[in-house]
């Protein structure tokens, strides 16, 4: 599936028909199925989709933080699973991560200037602690904080605070690639934009490439240069934001686009309502194309086989048999 | 709230609920918690108020102080009457009666709402026979038709199925079906959308919408996100720091918000049509620490119109339904006109 590749730059990431399998009391659950991109270094990717899609899954099959069950996810141009325990250690200098819940992801017991130290601890031993606390400092600084907050506990900041912690913990070894798994969804939508905005001036600066993992497309539209949209394992489409959220060609994605609220109380009131069921299970996905039975345009075909990712327009690819007489029609 | 004259409390008259001076305090070992700060509010028959805030603004904890649902450690003062009767220090006895045959509660998390050793019908139909004089058939009868009413799908089915058996969206409206089963005056919703995924979520207030038309069921709505509030409400009470800070019309709070709070909090709140290289509007500072509440604006360290008149505690321009509790409001032709 190379649809998917960015012609521009050399990938730093290339993620090769990955599947991922989960063993459950009731057999296996395929969380990510058939995924396939390529990540060029210093772009930012947005993954979509609701719970359940596998979006965090694959995010971390990219770090291999779990086992991908097929396909194979190319790192500077080495198979990940090929990598020793040491080497992983070692290429986990480049490869960070930032997770959701900001107080739960930092050691309570530790201060945030141990917190944000460990990484260059583990990773730039050769460090003198003058070196390391001036590099923490200047670190806090960067993420807004005060450099003064290095003794203080996990607990006596706000989660937005919290938040900025985490990041400067992802961001201090100047990694090639951060993975942010639903980075803003616990805080506070007059603090979600403060992150934001840190996570981009950092990218900026830094040319970390981005993964971002959100079930708000809001925020992904201002994030990401790509974005990737998954459906009970499955990508869906993928496509520069420019198109994605101008032109949607997906019916999920389309669907999705419609259910967000509008902050304008006249729109929101005309809106027709969504009749779109909901997820099905992913013990028994449907055959053929997974979102048909959510789907207006859905055909017998569509229960038959599952429909390609295909090349749609430069850079956009769709996995629905039907896009070309939906886009049709939307003109 | 503070000072202004109201015109002979007309408003109270026709109110369904009516609260007035209502505080929430909580004891911890750091001191008293003041969660809730003086809030004055009615709501009319058959109206939709949305209640917006972000975490901490004592939006929920207002809720469960009217119907005696404070942790053990939470206190209510003031006085908060549905149909004229007095909720603050009313007997449990007496609240046990207003929860579910007076206000119906939807929570964000139906799992724990939800008995999950009982059939989702059972739990309707109980709700129904617990305020009502009604034999088994009957109530089977009516909570069939609440889970109809809330367009469960296979309700028949889900009537004989557990909690854990439905999506998150299907336990909602069973939620749902069970708070409206005695057929509440009110209907509190809080956050009931936020743990549900976006295309679960509308479906839910497209619910809401069409049940609000058709039973007439006044509906209090807490939400932290702007969003959900503009389809569904009539009227938005902003809260910041314990405190409604402003109240309007919901079509005049989005076109010309008065509260230098609400203007951010709107200007913050994640759209699909802002351009897509602008960076996105940012509230300054961090949220209010509870414990730490002086007597001036709560939101003056995070506010670009504060000087040093906003120390004190600033006044309530406008009446009870729509008005602007600011030093320094944003819009004040509107105000003056």
């Amino acid at each position: 599936m190379s649809t998917a590749s960015h012609p521009a730059r050399e990938p730093l990431l290339r993620v090769a028909g990955v599947s991922v399998d989960y063993p459950t009391a009731r057999g296996p659950l395929r969380a990510v199925d058939d995924v396939s991109f390529e990540l060029a270094p210093g772009e930012s990717l947005g993954i979509v989709g609701e719970s359940g899609c596998g979006k965090s899954t694959l995010g971390r099959a990219l770090l291999r933080l779990v086992p991908a069950s097929a396909g194979r996810v190319t790192w500077l141009g080495r198979d990940l699973a090929t990598y020793g325990a040491r080497e992983l250690r070692a290429a986990r200098r480049d490869l960070q991560i930032v997770f959701q819940d900001p107080l739960a992801s930092l050691d309570p017991r530790m201060t945030i200037g141990e917190s944000i130290a460990e990484p260059l601890q583990v990773h730039e031993p050769a460090l003198s602690a003058a070196q390391r606390e001036s590099r923490v400092a200047e670190m806090l600084l960067a993420v807004g904080l005060d450099p003064a907050f290095t003794k203080r506990y996990p607990h006596e900041f706000s989660g937005g605070q919290c938040q900025r912690v985490g990041i400067a913990r992802a961001m201090i070894l100047r990694p090639k690639l951060v993975v942010c798994d639903e980075p803003v969804s616990a805080l506070d939508v007059s603090v979600q934009g403060q992150v934001v905005n840190l996570l981009l001036d950092l990218q900026r600066a830094h040319g970390t490439a981005l993964v971002f993992i959100s079930h708000n497309l809001a925020v992904v539209r201002r994030v990401c240069e790509r974005v990737l949209v998954m459906y009970l394992g499955r990508v869906m489409e993928l496509a520069p934001r420019t198109e994605l959220f101008v032109a949607p060609r997906h019916p999920y994605t389309q669907l999705l686009l419609e259910s967000v609220p509008v902050a304008d109380p006249v729109a929101a009131r005309t809106r027709a309502p969504v009749q779109a069921g909901e997820v099905a299970s992913p013990f028994a996905p449907p055959s053929g194309c997974v979102f048909r039975t959510r789907c207006r345009h859905a055909l017998p075909a569509c229960a038959e086989g599952r429909p390609p990712l295909e090349l749609a327009d430069s850079g956009h690819s769709v996995a629905c048999l039907r896009w070309r007489e939906i886009a049709t029609a939307a003109r | 709230m503070t000072a202004l004259p109201l015109p002979a409390d007309r408003a109270s008259n026709d109110a369904l609920l009516a609260v007035r001076g209502l505080s929430v305090r909580f004891a911890t070992p750091e001191g008293d918690v003041l969660a809730v700060n003086r809030v004055d509010f009615d709501l009319a028959r058959g109206e939709c108020l949305g209640i917006v805030g972000e975490s901490g603004s004592g939006k929920s904890q207002l809720v469960l102080a009217l119907v005696g649902l404070l942790s053990a450690n939470g206190r209510a003062e003031g006085s908060a009457q549905l149909r004229g009767a007095e909720l603050v220090g009313a007997s449990e006895r007496d609240l046990r009666d207003v929860r579910g045959a007076r206000i119906g509660f939807v929570f964000q998390d139906p799992m724990t709402a939800l008995a999950p050793h009982l059939r989702i019908g059972d739990q309707v139909a109980e709700t129904i026979r617990a305020h009502e004089r009604v034999d088994r058939a009957a109530a089977r009868t009516r909570a069939l038709a609440m889970l109809e009413r809330v367009r469960m799908p296979d309700a028949e089915l889900r009537y004989r199925q557990y909690p854990h058996e439905l999506s998150g969206g299907l336990r909602q409206r069973a939620m749902i079906a069970i708070a409206l089963a005695a057929g509440p005056d009110v209907l509190v919703a809080d956050e009931p959308t936020t743990a549900l995924d976006v295309t679960v979520q509308r479906q839910i207030l497209d619910l809401f919408a069409e049940l609000r038309a058709s039973l007439g069921t006044a509906l209090v709505l807490i939400t932290h996100d702007l969003g959900v509030v503009a389809g569904l409400c009539d009227r938005v009470a902003v809260m910041y720091a314990g405190r409604i800070v402003e109240t309007a019309r919901v079509d005049a709070l989005f076109a010309t918000p008065r509260h230098p709070y609400t203007a951010a909090l709107l200007a913050a709140s994640p759209t699909l049509d802002v351009p897509l290289d602008a960076p996105m509007a940012v509230v300054p500072g961090q949220p209010p620490d509870p414990r730490r509440r002086g007597a001036g604006c709560a939101f003056r360290p995070r506010c670009a119109r504060a000087d040093a008149s906003c120390a004190s505690p600033p006044p309530w321009h406008g009446d009870r339904a729509d008005g602007v509790e600011c030093v320094h409001p944003c819009g004040v032709e509107r105000l003056r006109r």
